[in-house]
């Protein structure tokens, strides 16, 4: 047997046995390209992802629940840099994977490309988004990357807090007045369809979840997950009497889960293609941000150089 | 005896510049350099509002008011906030060198405040002392880089520093109010802090190659609610929920 196929083979015993692939190990360049691409695409999605609720941290209703968002979009850049460095792991660094993502070689979740108009938003962003992306981040746990499935262990700790927030906020505006009513609804209806879409094309035409699941990247096929959250999410939207905004949304009995209906695929190929409304907006601000802090990092590498040249002296 | 309502009224003046500044620093939500900083400013605004939080609250439970309807409900003459706290966020070099501005000033302040007669406000002190040290130690490695980094750098701390400048006087004035609380030995005599806050941050301005501003241009008013033009803006923003949706629970 040649080394490369004894590396290969050794390889996918180990993805058969279950047992993590670490940094070090050898590892097929596709596996690699495959993980870089979605780590990183899951790390720029935290990163976005402050933007909309940063949207609102300057007008929040009450100083607690200002404090609270702020704690929480806090924690989504931890997320991001926690998720940074697990794929810096992998060869590439994180000037790298920014600069693919403002070239628009690397995709966020295309959920963020939506606004967020009202405060309700902030509600249905916890509750709906947070509550899609853990049903994936708890699967992603067994991940077969280890420094992957490790980040994924921490923050699914925080993002359970961020779904019970966001829930939160919408319990209190369906218990409050009939315009606080209406702001979750009208939340609610806007928000539901694009949490669908965060699980991906149906399984037979995902363009990468055959391999990746195959190589145990991916532990949940993308209409199993949008099932899950489905079945989780509809029982918690009629505890506070909001209407999921789906007509063919009904319980099936014999399946055991709810049926629901078809996704507007033409929106959600138009928003992961850069036209959604806010795609542009996301981007410029991520760049721009990029752009204005050129010199605040140029000038800390100046003076981190000054001061390793006094330290030789 | 210290009168209950000098003491609702320090305490509402020591929340408002913990508040606004709380405010300015929540606008720098993902508009930092870089990530790790959006972390480190993000820390920083926590540790104001929750201190805004328990000063607002004290006042409040003397002036039976929330401190969501003190920091909402109040229109901008009624802010008692210093004024420096308030100026727009600028640029990273501005937010830098008011941030050390201040943060040499609470250092003083509320080392002081620990010694209050007032137990509660004591306590908010010694809370908020272990956050300004940590505080404080980062915006002087700030200093640093910008100081000694890029000529771009220097220039711009420089420019930030020669306008904020003009704000720094008010850090140390005491009024009527003022002299009262400090007789009783429940308020900080904040002239006393002067020399002391002068030295370190001349000290530091000259390791940093920045040179001091002269005192020429200075302007007061924010605890007397005498403010610039930006406050309205940002209580128009900030109280935007509860202005539209009033007596609402969220």
């Amino acid at each position: 047997m040649s080394e490369a196929s004894d590396l290969e083979q050794r390889f996918e015993d180990k993805i058969a046995a279950d047992e993590r692939i670490e940094p070090k190990d050898w590892m097929p360049d596709a596996y690699r390209k495959n993980l870089i691409r979605q780590m990183s695409q899951h790390a720029h999605s935290e990163v976005i992802g402050m933007q909309p609720e940063g949207n609102w941290l300057t007008r929040a209703p009450t100083l607690e629940r200002k404090s609270v968002l702020l704690a929480k979009i806090q924690d989504e850049a931890g997320h991001g840099l926690y998720l940074y460095s697990a794929t810096e792991t992998l060869g590439v660094t994180r000037e790298e994977l920014v600069a693919a993502l403002h070239e628009g070689r690397a995709k966020y979740a295309s959920i963020f490309n939506y606004p967020s108009l009202t405060w309700a938003d902030i509600g249905a962003i916890g509750w709906l988004v947070d509550g899609a992306a853990i049903v994936n981040q708890i699967s992603l746990q067994r991940t077969s990357y280890g420094p992957y499935a490790r980040a994924m262990v921490r923050i699914c700790k925080e993002e359970s807090f961020h779904q019970r927030q966001g829930y939160q906020i919408m319990v209190r505006l369906a218990e409050g007045s009939e315009a606080q009513k209406q702001m979750a609804q009208d939340a609610l209806n806007r928000w539901w369809w694009p949490s669908l879409m965060m699980f991906g094309p149906h399984d037979g035409e995902s363009a990468h979840s055959a391999q990746s699941m195959l190589w145990k990247i991916k532990r949940m096929s993308n209409d199993d997950g949008r099932q899950k959250f489905v079945d989780q999410t509809v029982p918690q939207a009629d505890i506070i009497d909001l209407t999921v905004p789906d007509p063919d949304l009904k319980w099936n009995e014999a399946r055991g889960h709810y049926d629901f209906g078809e996704i507007n695929w033409d929106e959600f190929m138009q928003v992961i293609s850069g036209n959604g409304p806010c795609n542009r907006q996301r981007l410029g601000q991520h760049k721009k941000a990029h752009e204005e802090g050129a010199w605040v990092r140029e000038a800390m590498a100046a003076y981190a150089k000054r001061k390793a040249e006094t330290a030789h002296d | 005896m210290t009168n209950h309502g000098d003491i609702a009224e320090y305490a509402l003046r020591l929340g408002d510049d913990a508040l606004v500044h709380g405010q300015r620093l929540c606008e720098w939500c993902a508009d930092a350099p870089f990530l790790e900083e959006d972390i480190a400013i993000a820390n920083a605004g926590l540790d104001y509002l929750g201190r805004a939080r328990m000063l607002l609250q004290y006042a409040g439970s003397i002036l039976g008011r929330s401190e969501d309807e003190l920091a909402f409900l109040r229109d901008a003459p009624e802010f008692r906030n210093l004024l420096i706290v308030e100026l727009p966020r600028g640029d990273f070099a501005f937010a830098t060198v008011c941030q050390y501005l201040l943060d040499e000033y609470e250092l003083l302040f509320f080392e002081a405040l620990t010694n209050s007669k007032d137990e509660t406000l004591a306590a908010i002190a010694a809370k908020a002392i272990k956050e300004v040290r940590y505080h404080q130690r980062r915006s002087v490695e700030w200093m640093r880089r910008l100081g000694l980094g890029t000529e771009e750098s220097n220039r711009r701390a420089q420019a930030a520093l020669d306008e904020l400048w003009g704000y720094v006087a008010e850090f140390f004035d005491a009024d009527e109010l003022e002299t009262r609380v400090i007789a009783d030995g429940v308020g900080v005599d904040r002239s006393a802090l002067e020399v002391v806050w002068r030295d370190r941050v001349g000290d530091l301005l000259d390791e940093v190659e920045l040179s001091l501003p002269g005192d020429e241009w200075q302007v007061s008013g924010g605890r007397s609610g005498v403010h610039t033009e930006h406050l309205g803006h940002m209580l128009g923003e900030m109280q935007f929920m509860q202005r539209a949706y009033p007596g609402l629970e969220w």
